[in-house]
């Protein structure tokens, strides 16, 4: 008798010693690893799942020193010991969310099409063959799908544009970009859970009569590449890919492209313009993408969790999404726990879900043990929120009448020994160093914010400093290209309003003491 | 240019040359074969792809990754940005900067090392992070940054 252990291949348990466990318990007769994704309870890493009858038991975190006392614990057969946590579908941290997108990962073998169907995997895509691409777009619409990459553009109305543009040529562009601080869901669902991406790519190629996909994965993610092209690969050769896609007669290609290490080529025009060769400078809008975009073709461009999450509308329905949510921000979002967090990790939820639940009910506060003092919810370009506004729910709408923004979903917690004015500065200092040069409130005004703000600090004539940081930010704001210049004013802003006593500006508001 | 340079070139331009937006492509290609990606490549790469020399330079310049010397025997990557910062990724960069006697952005006098920033390696929830010749490590302790950065003297002859 054989028993099953699942050893996840993710890059952050991997980080943490996933690889020596998972080899020193395939050495063991008797033992069959199966490399899976990450469940997600990052602080569990690398967590060991061993199939029971009773299911499927965890023991995390698990070190190659533990191994020796968990298995005379008789853990291949669930057996007791401290660092055994019971069947994960029971750990309210994994019970207590709704996971749609992020249904599978972690439970399956990424590159297993058994798996993935067996998972409900494919019946999207099959629903989707048998409908006109019009009522594909409107499906999509329906469902009130808001882009996940972080602009939060209804992704039925992008896709309807591309439909509605003529062209010989369409493709479907996948940024896989994934540059924030703070985000690593679509890093997790690519290692994870990869035909949830092909599957929504070949639907989004349904949609809009395009015929060719690319990915383009940033080139710090070579886990995620590896993932992708053997899904790629066992894809095409399943018949999911190729020209004649599932026996349809319907054709979609599709094509990983690596990026090499540039933040703005997030930026959907820059990614374009990267695909194509060039440097990864932002294009002028108009025109949008959906009309001229890879190659000047319309171009159905979207992140890797808004395809997959597709998936789920075309097999589900558009009203199944569109029922999880809050005011306009529908379906769910797979929150990132970053930083400073005992328990960080990947939480799928819908929206409505208040900070302070996820920082304090599923992150269980700080790591440290102080108490949090900020959070930077949205990657480098999103606001710092202070304690007092932990109640904010996680939403479109909410967070913009706040000035902060949701983005990509990557929550960054920072304890009270943060110096906030440093955090400000060093966003003007990643602004400068990852600017694409092409407009010059970026280029120009990152440099100069820093040099600004380290006169404030040095206390030269402050009052005269906080006038020119206030207007740098205005011009920065309004007049840069893209988000990077236009908006690295809301770190440094919301740090100043909030935290003014870092900046010495006056008496920060009452609170905890700080760390000298 | 050596042959070997030449060699990762042409096998390059020839793996690539027909696909739609081939450059980048073509210098990763080069950059695993060769380690970096030299200046002497561009008049190539230029002639292949029908492009200017200098829009064959400007691209590559535009790119973090694609450094134009050899870099040294290991390359320590941390990353500098908020999640790890949360951590205490900058007295990390501080204790690494230290041990290896080099700020970021340079190779160390004797080849051993090269050390370089990086902004986000997806691993925010097990901060702080670095990779040390393309290998991730999470949870970086200052204890643990020692032992790892103790196997690179091991191993710098």
């Amino acid at each position: 008798m054989t028993t099953t252990v699942y050893v996840p291949a993710d890059a952050s348990a991997r980080s943490v010693g996933a690889d020596a466990v998972a080899a020193a318990l395939a050495a063991r007769p008797g033992v069959t690893v199966i490399r899976n994704g990450s469940r997600g309870m990052m602080w569990l890493e690398p967590l060991v799942e061993v199939v029971t009858p009773q299911g499927r038991i965890a023991y995390g975190p698990v070190t190659v020193d533990d191994l020796p006392q968990l298995l005379a614990a008789g853990m291949l057969g669930g057996g007791t010991h401290a660092l055994r946590h019971g069947v994960v579908e029971s750990l309210p941290y994994y019970a207590r969310q709704e996971r749609l997108t992020f249904a599978r990962v972690g439970l399956i073998d990424p590159t297993s099409v058994a798996d993935y169907e067996a998972k409900g995997g494919g019946v999207g895509l099959r629903n989707a063959l048998a409908m006109a691409p019009a009522e594909i777009v409107a499906a999509v619409l329906e469902s009130g799908l808001r882009g996940r990459g972080g602009a939060a553009f209804p992704t039925g109305i992008k896709w309807k544009t591309v439909l509605d543009t003529p062209s010989s040529q369409k493709y479907v562009v996948c940024n896989a970009d994934e540059g924030d601080s703070g985000t690593f869901s679509d890093r997790m669902l690519m290692e994870g859970d990869p035909f949830t991406l092909v599957e929504g790519m070949t639907i989004a190629g349904l949609a809009v009569g395009a015929t060719q996909g690319y990915i383009y994965l940033r080139s710090e993610y070579p886990d995620a590449a590896a993932v992708l092209r053997r899904a790629i690969a066992v894809a095409r050769d399943a018949g999911w890919l190729g020209d004649d896609i599932l026996g349809s007669g319907r054709r979609f290609e599709l094509e990983l492209r690596m990026g090499a290490g540039s933040y703005v080529c997030g930026e959907e025009t820059a990614l374009l313009e990267s695909l194509e060769g060039k440097r990864g400078q932002v294009r002028y809008r108009p025109p949008v993408p959906a009309k001229q975009g890879l190659f000047g073709r319309p171009t159905a461009l979207n992140n890797v969790v808004t395809l997959a999450s597709v998936t789920t509308v075309l097999a589900k329905g558009a009203a199944f999404y569109r029922d999880f949510g809050a005011g306009r921000s529908r379906g769910t979002l797979a929150f990132q726990l970053a930083g400073n967090l005992a328990r960080g990790g990947l939480v799928e939820r819908a929206f409505g879900v208040t900070l302070r639940e996820l920082l304090y009910d599923y992150g269980g506060g700080s790591a440290s043990g102080r108490p949090l003092r900020a959070v930077q919810v949205g990657g480098p370009l999103g606001a710092y929120i202070p304690e007092r506004d932990f109640d904010l729910p996680l939403d479109y709408e909410a967070f913009a009448a706040k000035g902060a923004i949701v983005g990509h979903g990557g929550i960054v917690a920072f304890d009270d020994t943060v110096d906030m004015a440093q955090m400000a500065r060093y966003a003007f200092e990643f602004c400068a160093i990852e600017s694409c040069g092409k407009c010059t409130p970026c280029r120009i005004g990152a440099t100069r914010g820093v040099e600004v703000l380290d006169r404030l600090l040095a206390r030269e004539q402050p009052a005269r400093q906080l006038a020119v940081l206030h207007d740098l930010c205005d011009t920065m704001e309004h007049a840069s290209l893209c988000a990077m210049g236009g908006m690295t004013p809301y770190p440094v802003r919301s740090a100043l309003q909030h935290f003014p006593g870092d900046f010495g500006l006056e008496q920060a508001a009452p609170g905890p003491s700080r760390r000298p | 240019m050596s042959p070997a340079m030449s060699g990762a070139v042409q096998a390059a331009i020839a793996a690539h040359r027909d696909r739609p937006g081939a450059l980048l492509p073509m210098l990763h290609d080069i950059l695993a074969a060769l380690g970096h990606v030299p200046r002497a490549c561009v008049p190539a790469l230029a002639d292949a792809l029908n492009l200017s020399r200098a829009e064959v330079l400007g691209v590559m310049s535009f790119y973090h990754d694609f450094r134009e010397h050899p870099p040294g025997r290991h390359v320590v990557k941390l990353c500098r940005a908020e999640a790890c910062k949360s951590m205490g990724a900058d007295a990390l960069a501080e204790r690494t900067r230290a041990r290896l006697g080099i700020d970021f952005g340079q190779t160390r006098s004797d080849g051993a090392a090269t050390l370089e920033p990086v902004y986000c390696l997806g691993n925010c929830a097990c901060a702080p992070a670095l990779t040390i010749d393309g290998r991730l490590h999470g949870r970086v302790t200052p204890t643990r940054l020692d032992a790892l950065l103790d196997e690179l003297d091991g191993d710098s002859r």
